[in-house]
This record gives C-alpha cells, sequence and structure tokens, in this order.
C-alpha cells in the first residue's frame, strides 16, 4: 500500500481484519484526486430530471458545459432539462458584478421556453463578485408569476453531498403550493428515482398493477405541478436516501407524511420495496396484488438468471459507486448472480451508511470511503478482482487493469433497476467479464 | 437573446490547460480551486479519450475562499507528491482562485523555498487560466505557453533541432506529425505531446503516471533550438513561439492545421525549406495517392452545404478542405471571440472564399442551429456535440474535433497531412452516400 496518504487511514478498513468501524463524511484531502465531485454537481444532478423547468447556471461557462445532457434522465414529455443554460459570465462581470446579466438572462428564457419554474444555480465565483442571487430570483418570481428558485450550491461550501441537501430544500420550497391534482387515498411520491433509462417507467408500472397511485416523481420525469402537490401523497417511498433522506425528513416534519426506504436493484430489494409500500397500506388486495406480482415476475426471472449464474460462479466484483444504499444493494445483487464482491466503496456514505454496508459484506471485503484511483487500482490488484462496477471515472481503472466494467453511473442508457434490470445487470456483468478480449492481453 | 448561452460550443480554460499539461513526461496536473473543476473535467476528457485522467485538486472549501488556498496549494503538493512521486506539477487556476486573487506563482515559490534541497521535489508549472477569460482553446495555448516560459532556458549551445508546437490535435495525429517530421531527418521536439499519455496501450501493471509526454529536458532545450513551427494561425495574443522569439531569438514560422492539400503542401514545403531536402517520396505518393481519391469522390461532395465547427484553428482547417474539394462551407462556427476567424478564412481560402459563408464566433449551438434552420445544410463537419442539432435536421455528422462522446476511437482520429486528409474525406464522402443510401426508396448496391 505504498503512497497511500496516511491522513485517509480511518477511511479504508479490511472486514474481519481490522476491528474498527469505517470513517465516513469527512472533506476530501487536497491532493488526494478524489473521485467526487462538488456541491454544484450534487444539487444539479439532483434537480436535473425536472423536465419542464429551466435550470439556469449562474457563473463562467465550465459549470454548464460539464453538465449538459449529463444524465440519462429520459422525460415522457418536456425536454428542457436536456439544454444547457449558462449566463456565460465574463471578466466584466467578474469586475462589475453578474447580476444585471442574470436578471436579463431570466427574463428572456423565461418568455421563450414558458418554463413551469427556474432553478438558478449560483457557481463558485457568484458570491465572491457579491451578486445577490435570491433577490434577482424573488424580483423575476413576482415579475414572471412562476416559482423563481435560486440553489446556492456554491462548489467550494463543501461535497457533492452538501449540494443534494441544497436541492431538496429547493424542491420542498415548491411542495405544498399547489392542490389542484386528483389524489388517490392509495398514492405514494416517489423519491430518489433519476429514471434513468426508463426505470422509473418500469416502477411505475409495478406499481400500477398493485392498485398505487404514484403522485409525483422526485426527480426522475418530474414535473412542477406534481411537486407541487407532492405534500397530499400517504407516503413517501425513497431511494438513493443519501441524496432524498432529506426531503423526506423535511415532508415528514412539514405534512407529516411518512417514508420508507428501499432500493430498487437486485431481486430481493425490488420485491421488498413492493411489500413495504403495500404492507403500510394495509389493505390484503394490495399486499395480495403485490406478492403476484413478484411471484410472475420471478416465474420468468429465475431460471433467466441461470445460466450467468453458473458462468460467474466464484467471481469476485469491486464496488466503487456515490451511495452506500446502492453499494448494498449491489452486493445482494451480485451474490445472487454467484459474483463476491471484494472490494466496496462510496463516494458519500456515512458510519451509519457504512456499518449497514460491512454486515453484509464477506470477510476479507476491502471497505472504503471517498476513494481515489491510487487506492482503487491497488484495491484491485491485491484482490484479484474479475469486475469493477462505478462511473465514467473508474472504467479506465478497471481497463487498464484488464478487468471487466459495468457502468451504474447516471450516464448509463441500460435499466438496471427492478426485475427486468436485474436481468440486463446479470448479462451486462456476463458479457463483461467473459469476453475474450481479455485473454489477448500480455 | 444575448444574455445567456445554451449549449455552449466550448469548454473552459483549465481543461484545455489540462490537454496541454498531459503532454509534458511524469507529470500530475492539479487545479487550484474546488474539487468539482478537477472531477468534471476528468470525466470529460475521460469520455472523450478514455483513458486514466488523474488531475488534482487544492479543494476549496469555504474557509479557504475567504483567507486564502496556501494551506490547502501546501497539503495538495504535499499529498500528490506522496502518492504521485511526479517529476512535474503543472498547476492551472480556476475561476475561484482567481476572482479571490489568488498569487499561485507566489505558492510554488514558497513550497520550493521550504522545501529546498528536499530529494524528488517535483518542477511546479504554472499557467493562469481564469475561465471567464476565454475558452478551453485559450487554456490549452496559456499552458503551452506558461510551460515553455517556465522551462525554456538558454544555457548551452545553439543546436539544429527544432521546436514543433503542435496545437490541440489528436493523439494519433501527433504520431503522424512525429512520423513526418522524423520523415525529413528533422530533429523536432514536439509539444504538447500527449500520444501516449492520453492513448496508451493496454497495460500490465498500473501506472500512476501514465507514460509518454514530451520531457522537460527537451522543453528546457527550446530557447536553443534553430526554429520553432507553430500549427494554427489563431492563437493567443501571445503564444509559446513568439515568446521564444522575442525572448530568445528562436524564428517562428506560423502555418495551419495541415488539413487539405493546400494547407498541407504548406507545411510539406515548410519542412522541406528547413531541413534543404526534397519532400520524400512517400509523401509525394500520398498526396497523389490523395488527388487521386478526391478525383474518385468530388461528385459526392460538390456543392454539399457544410456547417464546420469547433475550434478557431480547426474551423479553418476544416474550412479550406471543404472548400478545396469542391463543397460550399455554408457556416463556420467557434464558441472562441479572437475576432480574427473570418479574416483568417478569407486570407486562407484566397479566391475559393464564398461570400455565402456565415461566419460566426462566441457561438453556442443553439445559435447555431438558429442560423441553420435558414442555410439548410446538408451535413455537420465538427464535434459529436452537434449531434442532436443533426439528429433533428437529419442531415449526417461527421465526428472531428474535441469532444467526442458518443463514439469510441476519438483519440485515433486522423486528418492531419495527406494522409490523414485521405481518411477524413472517406469519412465525409461515406456518411454522405450512408445518407443518401438509407434515404433511397429501392436501396442499391453501386454508387
Amino acid at each position: 500500500m505504498t503512497g497511500f496518504l496516511k491522513d485517509r487511514e480511518g477511511q479504508i478498513l479490511t472486514k474481519g481484519v481490522d476491528p474498527r468501524s469505517l470513517v465516513g463524511g469527512k472533506p476530501s484531502l487536497a491532493g488526494s484526486v478524489s473521485q467526487r465531485a462538488c456541491v454544484f454537481c450534487g444539487s444539479r444532478v439532483v434537480l436535473y430530471p425536472i423536465a419542464d423547468a429551466l435550470h439556469l447556471v449562474h457563473g463562467p461557462i465550465g459549470c454548464a458545459a460539464y453538465t449538459w445532457d449529463i444524465r440519462g434522465a429520459m422525460s415522457s414529455g418536456p425536454e428542457l432539462h436536456r439544454s444547457s443554460f449558462s449566463t456565460d459570465l465574463r471578466e466584466k462581470h467578474v469586475i462589475f458584478g453578474g447580476e444585471k446579466q442574470l436578471y436579463q438572462a431570466l427574463d428572456e428564457l423565461i418568455d421563450k421556453y414558458q418554463p413551469k419554474a427556474a432553478f438558478v444555480y449560483s457557481t463558485c465565483i457568484v458570491g465572491v463578485i457579491g451578486d445577490d442571487v435570491q433577490s434577482v430570483c424573488k424580483r423575476m418570481e413576482a415579475k414572471k408569476g412562476i416559482p423563481v428558485i435560486a440553489v446556492m450550491a456554491e462548489g467550494f461550501q463543501g461535497s457533492k453531498k452538501d449540494g443534494y441537501r441544497i436541492a431538496c430544500d429547493a424542491i420542498a420550497g415548491l411542495i405544498g403550493t399547489d392542490d389542484s391534482k386528483d389524489v388517490s387515498p392509495v398514492s405514494i411520491n416517489i423519491l430518489g428515482d433519476f429514471n434513468l433509462a426508463g426505470e422509473l417507467w418500469m416502477l411505475a408500472g409495478y406499481y400500477k398493477r398493485m392498485g398505487v397511485q404514484i403522485l409525483a416523481s422526485i426527480t426522475g420525469d418530474g414535473r412542477v405541478q406534481d411537486i407541487r402537490n407532492a405534500h397530499r401523497a400517504s407516503l413517501n417511498v425513497v431511494q438513493c436516501s443519501g441524496s432524498m433522506i432529506y426531503l423526506a425528513k423535511t415532508m415528514k416534519e412539514r405534512f407529516g407524511i411518512p417514508f420508507i426506504k428501499v432500493s430498487y436493484f437486485g431481486i430481493e430489494d425490488m420485491s421488498d420495496a413492493l411489500y413495504e409500500v403495500a404492507k403500510f397500506f394495509t389493505d390484503e388486495e394490495i399486499m395480495d396484488k403485490a406478492r403476484e406480482l413478484v411471484k410472475s415476475e420471478l416465474t420468468t426471472l429465475l431460471p433467466a438468471l441461470e445460466p450467468y449464474r453458473i458462468a460467474l460462479k466464484g467471481k469476485k466484483a469491486a464496488i466503487y459507486v456515490g451511495g452506500a444504499f446502492k453499494a448494498i444493494s449491489l452486493v445482494k445483487a451480485l451474490r445472487l448472480i454467484g459474483v463476491k464482491t471484494v472490494i466496496a466503496g462510496t463516494q458519500t456514505g456515512n458510519a451509519e451508511d457504512y456499518t449497514l454496508l460491512e454486515a453484509i459484506c464477506d470477510d476479507g471485503c476491502i471497505l472504503v470511503d471517498d476513494s481515489n484511483p491510487v487506492e482503487l487500482s491497488e484495491f484491485v490488484k491485491q484482490t484479484g478482482a474479475d469486475l469493477f462496477i462505478g462511473g465514467v471515472k473508474e472504467r479506465p481503472i478497471a481497463y487498464k487493469l484488464g478487468i471487466g466494467f459495468c457502468d451504474h453511473n447516471h450516464e448509463r442508457k441500460l435499466a438496471l433497476a427492478g426485475y427486468e434490470g436485474m436481468l440486463n445487470f446479470a448479462r451486462e456483468v456476463y458479457e463483461t467479464v467473459t469476453s475474450p478480449v481479455w485473454r489477448l492481453k500480455r | 437573446m444575448n444574455a445567456s448561452s445554451c449549449n455552449a460550443c466550448k469548454q473552459c480554460m483549465p481543461l484545455g490547460a489540462c490537454i496541454a499539461f498531459k503532454g509534458i513526461e511524469g507529470v500530475l496536473p492539479m487545479l487550484h480551486g474546488s474539487q468539482g473543476c478537477a472531477t468534471y473535467i476528468r470525466r470529460y476528457l475521460i469520455s472523450h479519450f478514455r483513458e486514466p485522467i488523474d488531475i488534482a485538486s487544492s479543494n476549496f472549501s469555504e474557509e479557504t475562499t475567504i483567507f486564502g488556498g496556501n494551506k490547502n496549494f501546501n497539503t495538495g503538493i504535499d499529498n500528490i507528491i506522496s502518492q504521485y512521486h511526479p517529476s512535474v506539477i503543472a498547476i492551472a487556476s480556476t475561476c475561484l482562485s482567481e476572482t479571490i486573487g489568488e498569487d499561485v506563482q507566489y505558492l510554488i515559490n514558497e513550497y520550493k523555498s521550504i522545501h529546498a534541497g528536499m530529494a524528488g521535489l517535483p518542477e511546479m508549472i504554472f499557467a493562469s487560466t481564469p475561465s471567464y477569460q476565454g475558452t478551453h482553446y485559450e487554456g490549452f495555448h496559456e499552458a503551452v505557453y506558461a510551460v515553455v516560459k517556465a522551462l525554456a532556458n538558454e544555457r548551452g549551445k545553439v543546436g539544429k533541432h527544432l521546436n514543433l508546437f503542435s496545437n490541440l490535435i489528436s493523439p494519433e495525429d501527433i504520431r503522424h506529425l512525429k512520423e513526418i517530421v522524423s520523415d525529413f531527418k528533422l530533429d523536432a521536439m514536439l509539444f504538447p505531446d500527449y500520444s501516449d499519455t492520453l492513448d496508451g496501450t493496454s497495460w500490465d501493471v498500473y501506472h500512476r503516471i501514465s507514460q509518454g509526454g514530451t520531457p522537460i529536458e527537451a522543453v528546457r532545450k527550446s530557447a536553443l533550438a534553430s526554429l520553432s513551427i507553430e500549427l494554427g494561425y489563431i492563437l493567443t495574443a501571445q503564444s509559446a513561439g513568439d515568446y521564444l522569439q522575442e525572448r530568445f531569438d528562436v524564428v517562428c514560422r506560423k502555418t495551419g492545421l495541415p488539413v487539405g492539400i493546400m494547407e498541407s503542401d504548406k507545411f510539406f514545403d515548410l519542412l522541406s525549406a528547413v531541413s534543404n531536402r526534397p519532400v520524400p517520396e512517400k509523401y509525394v505518393k500520398q498526396r497523389g495517392r490523395l488527388v487521386d481519391l478526391y478525383i474518385d469522390g468530388h461528385k459526392y461532395v460538390s456543392g454539399k452545404r457544410a456547417v464546420i465547427y469547433g475550434e478557431e484553428d480547426l474551423v479553418v482547417a476544416l474550412t479550406a478542405f471543404a472548400a478545396e474539394i469542391g463543397m460550399k462551407p455554408v457556416l463556420c462556427a467557434t464558441g472562441g471571440e479572437s475576432g480574427k476567424l473570418e479574416k483568417t478564412l478569407r486570407d486562407v481560402l484566397g479566391d475559393l472564399y464564398s461570400g455565402e459563408i456565415t461566419v460566426g464566433q462566441g457561438m453556442s449551438f443553439e445559435r447555431m442551429e438558429k442560423e441553420m434552420n435558414n442555410l439548410q445544410p446538408d451535413l455537420m463537419i465538427g464535434n459529436s456535440k452537434g449531434y442532436y442539432i443533426a439528429r433533428k435536421m437529419d442531415i449526417p455528422i461527421v465526428r472531428v474535433g474535441f469532444p467526442v462522446h458518443d463514439r469510441i476511437g476519438a483519440q485515433h482520429m486522423k486528418m492531419l497531412g495527406y494522409e490523414g486528409t485521405g481518411m477524413l474525406f472517406e469519412q465525409i464522402v461515406n456518411a454522405l452516400l450512408e445518407h443518401k443510401q438509407r434515404k433511397s426508396p429501392v436501396g442499391y448496391q453501386y454508387m
């Protein structure tokens, strides 16, 4: 482990060897080459899928350019979220301020695109040059009659996770401002699914079969009006809890809406999610429908997974993803197809998350918080992993070391949630791990 | 509509600086600013080059922003050294560090004086790249300039070697340029040479720092070169070549990116004059084959209305090429704002310049799309970010330049010299043929 940073020792452990618990939630060290992004990124990715809102990035061009069409978050209607708007600040704005530019930009863009709300993201230099973004938003809201929300997400204010919280605050500001939607007594909000590759639509299909209405999806295939009505649902079902738990708690406090934490990755967690929702409504009919659904899905899925399980038996996987809940689901899903997790790490987990993650991992598994390429490449070598599950920045580590890779980040175009997603996942893992290209390496 | 930009046709300065920095041997780039800048830029570059690209950050916090970045800077450098043992740390500023007035050169000097005599203390280089001052293209050239300025050193004898500042081109094109100058028996220092660092082989062991790059010793000797050749007419206000000319009397010859026959002829003639050798037979043949290929394909491109976009020098080169094969460039667009694009196009194209060309600087894709609606273009030539317009208008797009995020192999895209131009020409003709064939109600087996 040469060249590992001493100050990061508490953020790495081997299960069964190190008796301490893993430290999470610390700021990244300068020069560590963390895989984390910034506060702006955290808020931007969470709000991004709201398709009928204007998303205007207030700052120089980079932050907008790097988040243009960044998520595979699909919309069934408007696609305003897929354009990248920026005030494109220049030197003169840095000297004289960018408020006027922001005001004019909002004025023009709202007239042109007629969004249902506008999110204004302030980037690193905005506070430093003294722009009062909140006051511009307030004035514009009064002028245009739509919510114009300042997302104060200066990149340096913390890490990506702090951005999640800021995004939750922005959403919370919308909730409870409209009562016009028809609401069934059996209704839920989905929190923390971003409709990557149409995953939300698969989930919506399951809930529909159970007779459960989705009032608002926050934020996959999101719509402003749905979010404004979200306070009227009976239950919040929270996935990707790292990003959305704060909103769920806020809604519980403000509107008394209870929440449950779920995951839609893997058979076990997917089925648990449906059962938990059914259980909440204490309606035998809904529970029967859930059972029937799970049974019918598994009848086709389990035999379809079997050849993959046989082919992959004994393979070893490295997981390094954004949030801990995804990591936990992945460990279980991999186990189902015969793959053992030997590295499990996340960018944003906290101590509590890591206790849960450690509990389901096997002895010898390396757990790591806020890792970097130097460590990850070393761990892969040490453990002899055959597969890496991560995002774009982890892919070259896997490929250079000559092991398979599965993209489980927000750019992917393959649905991995739900029962259908489990099959896709198994197929993708199989295709990459068993590809003959690895044999050609020297 | 001008208070905002929609779908920018540019990236920020530090991104360009990072590409140039990756052309230094043994380098680890660092951005002085928020963590997000490094992470976003890594992700953006990895999606294009598909290689490990480690970029450190000094990771500003609220406290850093108020009290200054000196502590984070020092920790950052310490941690880079202990993890990577680089021979060079190349640092670019960001909009945040520039706005709060960080003096990075001072921080470097301070670090060096505290650690004077430390074994393995890396060389440290700084490029000032606040993203509100220009695009990734200016950032790239600022970094090239900064590296040369920091390293060029006149101690020693003036040599026969020359400097080749190759501009923002693909790793494959870098390799091709090196092949060409070597065939002219020229001893050239090409900078920045990221042909290996951003297009490596499959590895047997993990390299924390990718192998390859221009050795810093070679850059030091740039002040003693007999000549510099700089590719590109539209560089920053002061380029590396200009600097060496002014400071060390190394004559700088500028020529365009050698795409197409006209611009490649200029480049080959220059090399011929500099080396005092005729153009090698190999390239005479390549030129001959290219002309032959042009003739084979000229009817399919004739009069086709092309939209060409990207960095300014790329646009100039591609437009000269499009014009010489009989296409009609109708829109030449760039996100840059040098103010030199139209005049350069007129100068380079000469009598091939048509009054029908709309030249747009400071363009976004949204503005390009608006222009295109009136221009009825037949195809787009440029980076992959134009794809959505091509899709909407149902016209082919030929992906060249940076970035290409929706296809593999961007690092192998070759378009320089006669050989590279031939590959580009085939791509364009075949894209048009494919489109026509797909649209044909009957399909056909011959052209």
